[in-house]
């Protein structure tokens, strides 16, 4: 897939700081990530779906919000560990979540890990129907324009879910509109074994763009200053009034759809040798390295807080309780809870 | 006679059906190099090539749809939903366009396709990996619901689903595809889509059920003979068309009735199988119509716990058939 130029006019590059921050955030999610799949090989976790090789996309993508937004809410789906951390989800909730134990905070351990809601921390994951959240996010983003907030909604979702009709209906509304809110799509070229040449017969969701009258654009979704800088433009937009627009990060998907999939029928270990040449985050440390604004000693610091900080989530979400049931009935409407 | 899982079983049937009628033909998401996700659909893709085991876009609406309409023209889709929880996006094309394309062209045309579908759940699937589907679909005339708890019943009824001229729903549950055993006869045969069956014997109180909890009613109702209670379980297999005849006499026969479903109690099949007793066998009770259901929350939360206190599981059926009993 070609690559779009990776900095736009009128966006600052990030700094060495930023850049550093983004690494650090980038080296915990991956901490995360690989544990969360040892759990569920361990039968502790029922089920994994990991963000390796989407992290730059995630994490660039809210660096963007965060800094060129006023308010900023995101819509995810189940891979965006990336985002959940970046909007405040700690290791701890996130380890409560995988094992589904008491204290899980947006679901109550109701919904597979990440999905729930957390709108002070600003990010839901309500659904596993694929493409389902991105209506909603097209509504929340109307929301802000009625009451006049200055909030960018950005909705996260896979080239997969691209196909739903429901993103077609959405990008027409929100373009019609002129509403605050990025349609950002973390493109891994598979929909778990559907290549993306059976998912559509053009080469990029962005190209769809141009149909609904918003900008699209692609960017290399495994460098974070790319990432950063194109959903950056995006935010600038959509918080000046500009109105919608379509990011697509090209990414890599190198593990399994998700720890039930066996991928080793659908593609070839050459493939996914390629896939990891890609990886975000040795990019980054490269990067960082080559530029000495990260020097070897504290990488080992930042990768070693980060184990630290890894094992500690595990060991307390081990050691939490299972829910009870007493409140299984609870919440399903207003009034009494019930 | 050989022994299949209920996937196998499922495999079978569909193997068979494309070998002996070209018009058959499989979509769906990830049904082809994938074989699904649940590997229904392996190996079809090699015997009987990309055309017809046909790997989807995720739109479910249009696998619906795009099934119909290929249906209309004459030929045999089986459009498998990847989950029942997803079916949602095709709800329209099903309910809306399927159901009623016979009778609103006045026989004009038919749509003879099926959509198969993995439902259920106690297999950790969380809110939408979970649910049992088939009320709303069993509320909609011009419909079928086709729901097999052994392997035998899956490969004769999913033969005579993809034989019959009008839009089947075929839902399997998940956790039988692969803990449910049985002999299954090799070659062809079909069942009949609309007769329930007796699968136990008895004489003192009936259970009506179907998919994954006739099993766990089975378990039940062993663990009653052993208290001394001789129970009478009926699998209804299609909960539309609805076998009222084989439920009527067996609570005629029993007196007692209990109807065991995961899907949701409220507006379940339960409480319309409670509507066919009481109008077909009201002076026969001698107690009240039960039902022994999933909770009335969208099934099922992810902990364990929760999910336990979702399921009717078997320990919560024998529980249900005390209280039958004793009235
Ligand atoms: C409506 C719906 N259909 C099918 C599924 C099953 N499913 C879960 S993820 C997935 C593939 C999604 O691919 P993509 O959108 O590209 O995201 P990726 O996993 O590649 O990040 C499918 C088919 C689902 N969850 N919801
Ligand atoms: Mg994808």
């Amino acid at each position: 897939m070609q690559q779009a130029h990776p900095a736009p006019a009128g966006i600052e590059p990030l700094g060495p700081e930023d850049l550093l921050d983004l690494y650090a955030a980038m080296v915990r999610v991956r901490a995360l990530d690989e544990r969360v799949w040892i759990l569920n090989r361990q039968g502790k976790a029922a089920i994994v779906a990991s963000c390796q090789g989407h992290e730059a996309a995630q994490l660039g993508s809210v660096w963007a919000l965060r800094k060129h937004a006023a308010a900023h809410f995101c819509f995810t789906y189940y891979r965006d560990m990336g985002v959940c951390v970046a909007q405040g989800l700690t290791m701890r909730e996130v380890m409560l979540g995988f094992l589904a134990k008491e204290g899980e905070p947006i679901s109550r351990a109701r919904q597979f890990p990440l999905h729930g809601a957390d709108v002070g921390r600003g990010f839901m994951n309500l659904s596993n129907v694929v493409g389902s959240h991105v209506p909603e996010a097209v509504g929340w983003a109307l929301a802000a324009k009625l009451r006049r907030e200055p909030t960018v909604t950005a909705v996260y979702l896979g080239d997969g879910a691209a196909s739903q009709g429901d993103i077609h209906e959405s990008m027409n509304f929100a373009s019609v509109h002129n509403l605050p809110v990025l349609f950002l799509v973390e493109n891994n070229g598979y929909a778990i074994s559907v290549p993306l040449h059976k998912q559509m017969a053009i080469d990029r969701v962005a190209e769809r763009a141009a149909a609904y009258g918003m900008p699209g654009v692609t960017v290399d979704g495994t460098d974070v200053a790319a990432a950063y800088a194109a959903t950056a433009q995006a935010v600038q937009r959509a918080a000046g009034g500009g109105g919608p627009s379509l990011v697509e990060f090209d990414v890599e998907r190198y593990l399994p759809h998700t720890s039930d999939d066996d991928d080793s029928t659908y593609r070839s270990r050459d493939e996914v040798e390629e896939g990891k040449k890609r990886d975000p985050l040795a990019k980054l440390q490269q990067r960082l390295l080559a530029e000495g604004v990260l020097t070897p000693e504290r990488n080992d610091e930042l990768r070693k807080a980060a184990r630290r900080e890894v094992d500690e989530a595990t060991d307390a979400a081990e050691a939490a309780p299972y829910p009870g049931a007493a409140d299984v009935l609870d919440h399903l409407y207003a009034a009494d809870g019930r | 006679m050989p022994t299949l899982t209920l996937i196998e079983a499922v495999r079978e049937a569909l193997r068979e059906e494309m070998e002996r009628d070209p018009s058959v033909f499989v979509m769906g998401e990830d049904v082809g190099r994938r074989g699904g996700v649940f590997l229904a659909t392996q190996g079809l893709v090699d015997e009987f090539g990309e055309e017809r085991v046909i790997d989807t876009p995720l739109a479910e609406s249009s696998i619906a749809g795009i099934a119909m309409g290929a249906a209309m023209a004459g030929m045999r889709p089986i459009a498998e939903m990847q989950f029942a929880d997803f079916i949602w996006p095709a709800m329209n094309q099903i309910v809306g366009e399927a159901a009623r394309a016979r009778y609103g062209t006045y026989g004009g045309v038919h749509v003879p396709m099926v959509v198969r579908s993995p439902y259920g759940g106690h297999v950790r699937g969380g809110l939408f990996h979970s649910q049992s589907v088939e009320a709303y679909f069993a509320h909609t005339p011009g419909l079928k619901v086709v729901i097999p708890a052994t392997p035998y019943d899956a490969k004769g009824l999913l033969k005579a689903a993809i034989r019959d001229d009008d839009p089947v729903i075929f839902l399997e549950h998940k956790r039988a595809y692969r803990s449910v055993r049985g002999d299954v006869p090799d070659g062809d045969y079909t069942l009949p889509i609309g007769a329930a069956e007796v699968k136990r014997e008895g004489a003192d109180a009936t259970v009506v059920s179907y998919g994954l909890t006739l099993h766990y009613t089975l378990q039940a109702a062993e663990t009653l003979a052993q208290e001394g209670a001789s129970v009478e379980v009926v699998d209804l297999r299609s909960v539309r068309p609805l076998d009222a005849e084989t439920v009527l006499r067996s609570v005629r026969k029993t007196n007692r009735a209990l109807i065991a479903h995961e899907d949701n109690r409220t507006g379940g099949v339960g409480a319309e199988v409670s509507a066919i007793i009481m109008e077909g066998a009201f002076g026969h009770l001698d107690a009240p119509v039960m039902r022994c259901a999933g909770l009335d929350i969208p099934a099922m939360p992810f902990a364990p716990t929760l999910e336990s206190a979702f399921m009717p599981t078997a320990d919560k059926i024998a529980a249900a058939l005390r209280e039958l009993l004793a009235y």
